[in-house]
């Protein structure tokens, strides 16, 4: 039984949650209420055995419970609770109502952008995820009272400044979903990205980016940019089990075996992308999964089309004219055309002093030499970079890479940071 | 809900009378009243004199002390402030949009404690 309730607990936690608060008007009153209501099924389901729609029995029961709240609540309340009880009453006679339309109401607030980039992410987590605080804090490297608090307080912040639950206006839409894509990347990235130490933890994120970016296009099924952020989330994970070696260092794109890529992951990706395609509204989510997607389909690095990706590039600038997106670019030159062509663009003064603190500008430009044949060159900015990195992986990338040069000063292979 | 926009200025960047876009800005307040107006909803909203014309007050142990200032120490000093009512967060954020000087300074938006 305690193996089917968690089942259910993760499957159905985030609708019914969302239904609560969509009901309630309060986030914490919800949560609590839900919290009872699984308490509730435990003992029940024991006896009568789940029922046949689980989130429907949850509902009901956590509207009970949050009433039961309402009414032990502390006097100075009253106002409160009277108004409380009275919605919940009005509208427990309804039918349980749209509930991908409260999981959306809930995701735009939890993205909301009064709300701190970090606490938009721990909300989102925490309330449409199936992690628990002690996980979500322990994945993001932070102590569990400090997100906790974080929490708290953008919880508070929901019900005192009246942050609405609804789904924006057309307006603002486009600006309000970037804000809840940008979230799901975050999340997914923060996993991605993770340093070797917190690994096992870290997959989770991973996860749970690919599950929310799949329930955005659930909820949101016209919309392309969803659909190009999962289909770049899929075609990125597929490489999870190629990205390091054997003894957990970080492998480029290059040296990964993509025998290991997950086939299966590649194809959903695939899937994903062409239905944004044919809604034919690009976005630099679609245009990002496209270059991962020529990336998956190259079966060896040398078959990669480096000319295509110079021209997703392109058009990915018109959307992100950033000095990041022009080093990509630069390295997709320098692999369609020669290292020389690169090169000259990373050498571009402005890019230059735009990306002089990031390590991998610099990584990136040593990789470069290394390939046109100036070794000497290549070892200095590598230890340039090497000292505007404190990340473990990148370093001992960086190292390896050193060491390759001194035995070694003309290896080919490409990669300029773990892919 | 009621929410006050308060209206933080940059006094190096925001026009004053006889400068080129001073018209303009009072025309902009005017128009943002007559919208606010427009609404149907209880609002008020004055603008202040600058922060060298502020006395400030402690009372200590019964004890009244009165200095100068405060002499803001950042850049930004408040100019400024609506109280409107709104529906929600979302109604007063766009708002705040409208009023001129966000153009110059900022806005911020903060609700009201109902007692």
């Amino acid at each position: 039984m305690d193996e089917a309730l968690d089942l259910v607990y993760r499957a159905e936690r985030g609708r019914v949650l969302a239904r609560l608060i969509a009901v309630v008007k309060d986030f914490d009153l919800a949560e609590d209420a839900v919290q009872d209501a699984f308490v509730a099924a435990a003992t029940a389901w024991a006896v009568t055995g789940i029922p046949s729609n689980p989130a429907g029995w949850l509902v009901t029961t956590a509207r009970r419970k949050a009433i039961d709240r309402l009414r032990r609540s502390a006097s100075a309340e009253r106002r409160h609770r009277a108004w409380g009880e009275l919605a919940i009453a009005w509208d427990a006679g309804d039918s349980p109502g749209p509930i991908s339309d409260d999981r959306l109401r809930l995701i735009f607030t939890c993205c909301h952008p009064a709300l701190s980039l970090d606490a938009q992410v721990a909300l989102t987590l925490r309330s449409l995820g199936g992690l628990t605080t002690g996980e979500v804090a322990r994945a993001f490297l932070v102590a569990e009272a400090t997100l906790a608090q974080r929490i708290v307080r953008a919880k508070r912040k929901i019900r005192d400044a009246a942050i609405p639950y609804r789904i924006p206006s057309l307006d603002e839409f486009p600006e309000r979903l970037g804000a809840v894509l940008a979230v799901v990347y975050l999340i997914f990235n923060a996993g991605y990205l993770a340093s070797s130490g917190a690994e096992l933890v870290r997959v989770d994120l991973c996860d749970e980016g690919v599950r929310l970016a799949g329930l955005v296009v659930e909820l949101l099924p016209e919309e392309p940019e969803p659909l190009g952020l999962a289909a770049l989330l899929l075609f990125q994970d597929s490489r999870r089990d190629a990205r390091s070696d054997d003894r957990g260092r970080p492998l480029t794109l290059e040296e990964q075996d993509r025998g290991r890529w997950d086939a299966g992951q590649v194809a959903a990706g695939r899937d994903l992308l062409g239905r944004a395609q044919r809604l034919d509204r690009p976005g630099p989510y679609q245009l990002k999964a496209a270059i991962a997607g020529v990336h998956a389909g190259a079966r060896r690095a040398e078959e990669t089309d480096w000319t295509t990706i110079v021209l997703l590039y392109d058009r990915l600038l018109e959307w992100e004219p950033t000095p990041v997106v022009r080093l990509n670019r630069a390295v997709a030159v320098a692999m369609a055309q020669g290292p020389a062509d690169g090169l000259a663009l990373l050498d571009d003064p402005e890019m230059a002093e735009a990306l002089d603190d990031y390590h991998l500008y610099h990584s990136t430009r040593a990789d470069l030499l290394r390939r046109a044949g100036r070794p000497e060159e290549a070892v200095a900015v590598y230890h340039d970079a090497r000292r505007r990195t404190e990340n473990a992986a990148e370093r001992s990338f960086l190292d390896r890479r050193l060491e390759e040069l001194r035995e070694k000063p003309t290896i080919a292979g490409d990669g300029v940071g773990p892919g | 809900m009621r929410y006050m926009l308060i209206i933080h200025n940059d006094p190096e960047l925001h026009p004053v009378p006889g400068e080129p876009g001073w018209d303009e800005l009072m025309a902009g307040y005017v128009a943002f009243g007559e919208e606010l107006a427009s609404r149907g909803r209880p609002f008020t909203g004055d603008p202040l004199n600058d922060p060298s014309t502020a006395t400030t007050i402690r009372v200590r142990n019964g004890e009244t002390l009165t200095v100068d200032g405060p002499f803001a120490e950042t850049k930004e000093w408040m100019s400024g402030f609506y109280i409107i009512e709104c529906d929600d967060l979302d109604q007063a954020l766009a708002a705040a949009a409208m009023v001129p000087s966000a153009k110059f300074g900022s806005v911020e938006v903060r609700p009201v404690a109902e007692m």
